[in-house]
């Protein structure tokens, strides 16, 4: 659920990194706030992990700056993969107004992905919402090992998996490396902040860079 | 979850009633947030850092809990309160979708601040439920 304040003109908005178990979602979360400098990022707030998983969730506040007249502040947030934390998942996607699909490349990891989308689109009903009322970017995660002796999806066939009409924005990337991080987290943040204005400022005939009451 | 849109008007109003709770209670700190972890309001000495963190780990506890409550039958716990050493944290239902969270050390008393959160969130829920309806006539 996104906030607009008109006292201070911010938009506050929150964006879920969502996949499969042992995808990336963590590591991108780290990239992106090891990339952005001290005045973007505020801390990264990890809780509940045991070794390297994911229990309860992450979370990443950052203030992007204004557009038009208006401070955008994001909450980054991950979900824990497992499929057994399924009440967890639900409840950091409460109100949540744009969602990154991190999709394991791994071959061996083909249906988790799809059962992992599957999920997110069942969790999001509960909310009333679906994967087509929301801004949705997918990202094929662990290209890098695109080449190595582990087999691999092309693409091409995760497309016709998660993104058979094209109706999301995808990108192949290697978290680990920080490749396509950026290019997907800029994405997402444009799409969801562009929805949200649109949703909430078109009711008192306002746009984001123009003139308010 | 419906968005929420802030008014300035409104705003004001729910910084003066936290103002009011926090000499009424003797509680240094108070936060209004909603159940998604977003903070609406704030008022206290805390570093704006730790507000935003607090407010996530505070909407992901209250989840928890209320996954908790499911499984004796309840709807939910409609408030909670943590016990430390120095510090205590009180936390309470605003409605159906936002909480108070108001933190407070031994120098006052829980009963006090149970009573003067009471008070302010009846003012608070009126609010809303007046917002609501000047919404729905306009």
């Amino acid at each position: 659920m996104a906030i607009i304040s008109f006292r201070s003109d911010e938009i506050h908005c929150k964006i879920v990194y969502y996949g499969p178990g042992r995808g990336g979602k963590t590591t991108n979360l780290i990239t992106i706030h090891k990339a952005l400098g001290h005045q973007v990022r505020g801390e990264l707030l990890s809780i509940d992990t045991s070794g390297d998983r994911t229990l309860f969730f992450d979370f990443l506040p950052m203030d992007l700056g204004t557009i038009g007249k208006f401070r955008i502040k994001i909450s980054l947030y991950t979900v824990p993969g497992q499929v057994r934390y399924n009440d967890t998942r639900k409840l950091v996607l409460k109100g949540v107004d744009g969602i990154v699909f991190v999709a394991d490349s791994l071959e061996a990891r083909r249906n988790n992905n799809i059962e992992s989308f599957l999920n997110l689109d069942d969790n999001l009903r509960d909310q009333g919402k679906s994967t087509s009322s929301l801004p949705v970017v997918l990202q094929y995660n662990k290209r890098d090992l695109a080449g190595s002796r582990v087999a691999v999806l092309p693409t091409e066939e995760m497309e016709k998996d998660l993104n058979p009409s094209s109706r999301f924005a995808s990108f192949p990337a290697s978290a680990l490396r920080g490749d396509g991080v950026r290019e997907t987290f800029k994405k997402i943040c444009m799409m969801t902040v562009i929805d949200v204005s649109t949703r909430l400022l078109k009711d008192k005939g306002m746009s984001l860079t123009g003139s308010g009451p | 979850m419906a968005d929420l849109v802030l008014t300035k008007q409104s705003l004001d109003r729910i910084d003066s009633i936290l103002a009011t709770l926090l000499a009424r209670s003797g509680a240094h700190t108070v936060l209004l947030i909603d159940k998604a972890g977003q903070l609406i309001s704030f008022q206290g000495s805390m570093d704006q850092e730790k507000v935003s963190s607090l407010a996530a780990l505070t909407a992901a506890n209250y989840g928890a809990t209320t996954a908790i409550a499911r499984l004796f039958g309840e709807e939910e716990f409609t408030l909670l309160f943590h016990k430390g050493k120095d510090e205590n944290i009180h936390f309470s239902n605003v409605g159906e979708e936002y909480l108070m969270i108001t933190i407070f050390n031994n120098n006052t008393h829980l009963g006090l601040v149970r009573l003067e959160v009471r008070k302010s969130l009846e003012q608070i829920e009126a609010m809303f439920a007046e917002n609501l309806r000047q919404w729905f006539n306009a």
